[in-house]
């Protein structure tokens, strides 16, 4: 185990910088360009440009290059491929406004460098009652957890630094159930997630300089499904997204259908005089968990960014006391 | 903020390691014999169609407890 300290450390470092120094310059590259969308939640005309993709999947495959070059896996290659792929679909959404089913059927082919490498174990493992083997069903399990991942982080990038900084907590989070579980090459692989949206932060939190966009969005959550099979945590990894899987669930069951935010025509949300957010009371507006955080009452911007917060630290230390479960066998 | 959508995030939990064990107990020991090489096939086949049953069932009392925990808050 000692010999992958020095990895660790040169992986999550390179994935920090490479974030942290690209975005203020892809920033100037969008500014020049005008590929700016209007912040809804500002009271004045504010402009923000987008997408930040570019700069994290550059900080994905350096650090995760790295890696393999001291490791020599396929399960490392599977993540790095596997999130470029979610980029480019991000990036031609980004770019080109597509239907509601684009991301969730495009995304299946995402997952496909994992089935390729054989980076995947049919066994799931369960807290407490351990594994069943379903061969088959895996393979449907790994087609259906791209797309799941990276279209839930994406539905959950609706306000300033909500997206990066919910990678953050889930991502460390996961990071430290495969080292309890011991499944240290897969642990060290997953650490640059955590510094990627940790120097993503920096530009994304409140009051926003870049939007991560679908490219962005897609690629951390592709990378954190692809972290999830190759190192068979599936169900901690399922908890430590839980606020992000309550909110697709909530909007998927109120709406009954997969439909893009940018088609539905009743507000969620609305601001008050003083442009704090507030839920409404239209009936045919989705039911989403900030609008489910606000029906106490309106809250700022940041005050529902750490609602959110909260939420998946509570979710996170759940995945680390699953994480202590699965070596517990009833 | 309201401690429902902490205790709607812990039932989804405890839904998630109760599913688990029922799907460890029901499909872990199940196996299809007397079709040859068809076998394997066939198990597979059984698990899937148990494995989906039981993930709408999960979802249907994940929506029955979202309308009872959120009673209060959803008058959208």
């Amino acid at each position: 185990m000692t010999e992958l300290i020095i990895p660790a450390i040169i992986s999550c470092i390179v994935a920090f910088l490479t974030v942290y120094f690209t975005t203020p310059y892809l920033i100037k590259f969008l500014q020049k360009r005008n590929l700016a969308v209007k912040d809804m939640n500002k009271k004045d005309h504010v402009m923000i440009v987008r997408p930040g993709g570019p700069s994290i999947i550059a900080g994905i495959i350096a650090s995760e290059l790295i890696l393999y070059g001291f490791l020599q896996i396929n399960e490392v290659l599977a993540i790095i491929i596997t999130s470029f792929i979610a980029f480019v679909i991000g990036y031609v959404d980004d770019r080109k406004v597509m239907g509601g089913w684009f991301k969730p059927i495009a995304l299946i082919l995402a997952s496909t460098p994992i089935i390729i490498f054989g980076a995947y174990d049919s066994n799931l493992s369960f807290p407490l009652f351990g594994t069943v083997q379903i061969p088959a069903l895996y393979l449907g399990l790994i087609i259906f957890m791209i797309p799941i991942t990276g279209n839930t982080i994406n539905s959950i990038d609706v306000l300033n630094g909500v997206a990066s900084g919910f990678m953050i907590i889930a991502s460390f989070s996961l990071s430290i159930a495969l080292f309890i579980l011991q499944n240290y090459e897969i642990s060290i692989a997953s650490l640059p997630l955590g510094f990627i949206s940790l120097a993503f932060y920096k530009y994304h939190k409140i009051p926003s300089k870049i939007f991560p966009g679908d490219s962005g969005a897609l690629a951390l959550g592709a990378m954190y499904g692809a972290i999830a099979i190759v190192g068979h945590v599936e169900i901690i990894a399922a908890v430590a997204l839980l606020p992000a899987i309550i909110n697709s669930f909530l909007f998927l069951s109120s709406m009954k259908r997969i439909v893009e935010h940018r088609q539905i025509k009743g507000k969620p949300v609305e601001h008050t005089e003083d442009f704090k957010l507030k839920a409404t009371n239209d009936k045919t507006a989705p039911i989403t968990l900030v609008r489910l955080i606000l029906a106490s009452g309106p809250l700022s911007e940041k005050q529902v960014g750490y609602a959110i917060f909260k939420l998946t630290i509570f979710s996170g230390i759940l995945a680390i006391i699953t994480a202590f479960m699965m070596r517990v066998v009833i | 903020m309201k401690i429902s959508l902490f205790g709607f995030l812990f039932v989804m939990w405890v839904l998630i390691i109760a599913g688990g064990g029922i799907l460890v107990m029901i499909l872990g020991p199940f196996s299809i014999s007397g079709y040859g090489d068809f076998d394997s096939l066939l198990t597979s086949i059984f698990k899937a169609i148990i494995a989906i049953i039981l993930i709408i069932v999960w979802i249907l009392i994940l929506s029955k407890l979202k309308n009872w925990i959120f009673k209060k808050e959803i008058k959208f």
